[in-house]
């Protein structure tokens, strides 16, 4: 049974691909920064809750600056969510990420969310100069630092601190102070059972990727993080959202026959990077069928993204729509098919399903249970006094009405 | 009763922790540190298996997979695995192993290298062929129409054997891939990697050249 009803959060993720013109050949990067913009508009209006934007440094990906892009979309919308998906926090430097996270904050209003996590792209490493082999090690002290400039913003006590992969520092204030209450952040996750561990023992959010394969297999990960945070004395309610892959189109033909060969070019270059075998057709449908592609029409994908938050008791989800170089206007139509009829109908059959005896699961996090949520790790207690009360409950969502289709 | 030990407690592990347990096994398994790090983790993703230290599982099985970034074996003592069945389930991968050489150019393939490290262990490379994904969905009983194969290769033939044994029982059909060395066909980007292939196509792909 799913908890929260009413707290249902419903996104979609965008990593910027460079798509096709009418003429069936890339646009200019540029092109596809202010469509991503266009795109972020859009969403708010067809009533989604967030829009999130990855962070890749490759040549089929413009979103290696993705609080800009937020910026741009922050100045024309009210309500929307903006947040990353990911923030590739390993190899930036969380000072940074603060400063121009903070900023778009307060550009959006208190607006902003960021999910962190390793990276399952792996070119920001050797680009800014850090040893893959770290790969664990370097995003665990990233994060510690992460949650400690969170929770000195959000008292607005100056910070010291030191670690192996950044310079120390010494009762430092960052600027421009946070909004009291914002910069929620999750911890993304693509499967590893250290990384759902992790989350739980920093008492953050949890967001599961799920890029290949039946959603319903990463259930054990799910109960691991909840049997996780009970053990680190975290809030055993934090929420968990759930990302996936897919396309919406008027018909599931329709919608099948315009995202196999986008998702076959990425394939073949996957394969090609990877060592896999080539992508088959076979294997595309495998995943429509049964995968973690949420590909057809309106009430097919809904019923798909429906069924995938029951089975994980998950209340937040995002799709990462239309991956591959499908192009603007298809990308739009995409994005108003999900706000007005995909998550409408979503929302409503999950509320089929509701229950009046979880009533008690859905009082709205309090301010204690969140102030418990997001210390540092009990390893480091003379820090958790800085770090309580850093981030308030990650759990605010714009709600869009039932029925808006 | 049978035993299995597991050395890397990430996402193959596990899944070959409850394909081993489903499988009527004993199975006891360690990531890199302390076996109060992985208890948790290990109740709830593997129900069954017994949480311990890299040293103990080796101590108490005879048969044991690594299940580890492959770079990281240089980490464990040259001697661990004296004696046993050491399954090297372990890719080199350049995201992970970057800057290994010796892992990212190993003529002979990456189990040699791994032997090389472990000189008394009886080393098989097996069940580095599928993702963990595929791992949990593929198995299936003896005879199954559709029952996916997994190749074994190492210069034991009795430890090979044993190995063999262990892929049908988890849940596939074994083939003989030939020696230690043979087993680099098993890599990523030889050709049977992450294939689905019956036992039949896995032995005629093995036939094949190797190309590279």
């Amino acid at each position: 049974m799913l908890k929260h009803l009413r707290e249902l959060e419903f996104g979609v993720d965008s990593f910027m691909p460079v798509s096709n013109g009418a003429d069936g050949l890339p646009i200019p990067g540029d092109q596809v920064i202010r469509n991503t913009i266009e795109e972020g508009v859009l969403a708010e209006q067809a009533g989604i809750d967030s829009f999130n934007i990855g962070e890749h440094f490759r040549d089929d990906s413009m979103d290696s600056a993705n609080h800009v892009v937020l910026a741009a979309i922050a100045a024309r919308t009210q309500k929307i969510k903006l947040g990353t998906a990911v923030t590739v926090l390993s190899t930036q430097d969380p000072v940074r990420t603060y400063q121009n996270f903070a900023t778009l904050d307060a550009i959006s209003n208190g607006r902003v969310q960021l999910i962190v996590g390793r990276g399952s792209a792996i070119e920001s490493f050797p680009l800014f100069g850090y040893d893959l082999r770290e790969y664990e090690e370097i995003f665990e002290e990233k994060l510690d630092l992460w949650v400690r400039i969170l929770a000195a913003a959000a008292t607005g006590e100056p910070l010291t601190w030191s670690g192996k992969y950044r310079p120390p520092l010494n009762s430092v204030t960052l600027t421009p102070p946070l909004r009291a209450g914002s910069l929620t952040t999750w911890v993304g996750s693509g499967g590893s059972p250290a990384s759902t561990i992790r989350a739980a023992r920093y008492g953050l959010p949890l967001v599961q990727a799920i890029i290949g394969g039946d959603p319903a297999r990463f259930r054990p990960l799910i109960d691991l993080y909840r049997r996780a945070l009970v053990e680190y004395s975290r809030p055993a309610d934090l929420p968990i959202g759930l990302h996936t892959l897919g396309y919406v189109a008027p018909t599931d033909e329709e919608a099948v026959e315009t995202q196999w060969p986008h998702w076959l070019a990425m394939h073949e270059r996957a394969s090609i990077e990877r060592g896999w075998p080539p992508p088959s057709r076979a294997q595309f449908e495998h995943e429509v069928a049964h995968g973690s592609m949420f590909v057809g029409a309106p009430a097919t994908v809904a019923a798909r993204i429906a069924a995938a938050m029951r089975t994980l008791d998950v209340t937040s989800f995002h799709l990462h729509y239309a991956v591959g170089a499908i192009p603007f206007q298809q990308r739009r139509t995409n994005i108003e098919m999900l706000g007005r009829e995909v998550y409408p109908r979503v929302r409503e059959l999950l509320a089929s399903d509701g229950d009046a005896s979880h009533t008690a699961h859905d009082a709205p996090h309090t301010a204690q249970t969140a102030r418990a949520a997001q210390a540092p790790p009990s390893e480091h207690p003379d820090q958790l006094h800085a770090a309580a009360a850093a981030v308030k409950s990650p759990v605010r969502t714009t709600h869009a009405p039932l029925g808006e289709a | 009763m049978k035993r299995l030990g597991i050395i890397g407690a990430g996402k193959l592990g596990f899944a070959l922790a409850r394909l081993a347990l489903a499988a009527g096994y004993e199975v006891t398994i360690a990531g890199s540190g302390s076996a109060d790090s992985i208890e948790l983790t290990a109740s709830v993703l593997a129900p069954g298996a017994r949480a311990a230290t890299a040293t103990e599982v080796a101590a108490s099985n005879d048969m044991v997979v690594l299940a580890i970034t492959a770079h990281r074996f240089r980490s464990l003592p040259a001697d661990l695995f004296d004696g046993k069945i050491l399954i090297d389930a372990t890719n080199y991968w350049e995201e992970t192993d970057t800057g290994d050489i010796e892992l990212a150019t190993a003529p002979e393939g990456t189990s040699v290298l791994i032997r090389d490290h472990f000189p008394a262990a009886r080393v098989v490379k097996s069940l580095n062929q599928l993702s963990y994904h595929q791992i949990d969905e593929l198995p299936r009983p003896a005879g199954a129409h559709d029952r996916v194969a997994v190749a074994a290769a190492g210069d034991d033939p009795a430890a090979v054997r044993t190995v063999m044994r262990l892929i049908d029982e988890l849940g596939f059909d074994p083939v003989d891939a030939g020696s230690l060395a043979d087993g680099r066909r098993l890599e990523p980007d030889g050709s049977p990697y992450a294939e689905t292939y019956t036992a039949a196509e896995l032995t005629d792909c093995l036939a094949l050249p190797l190309e590279r």
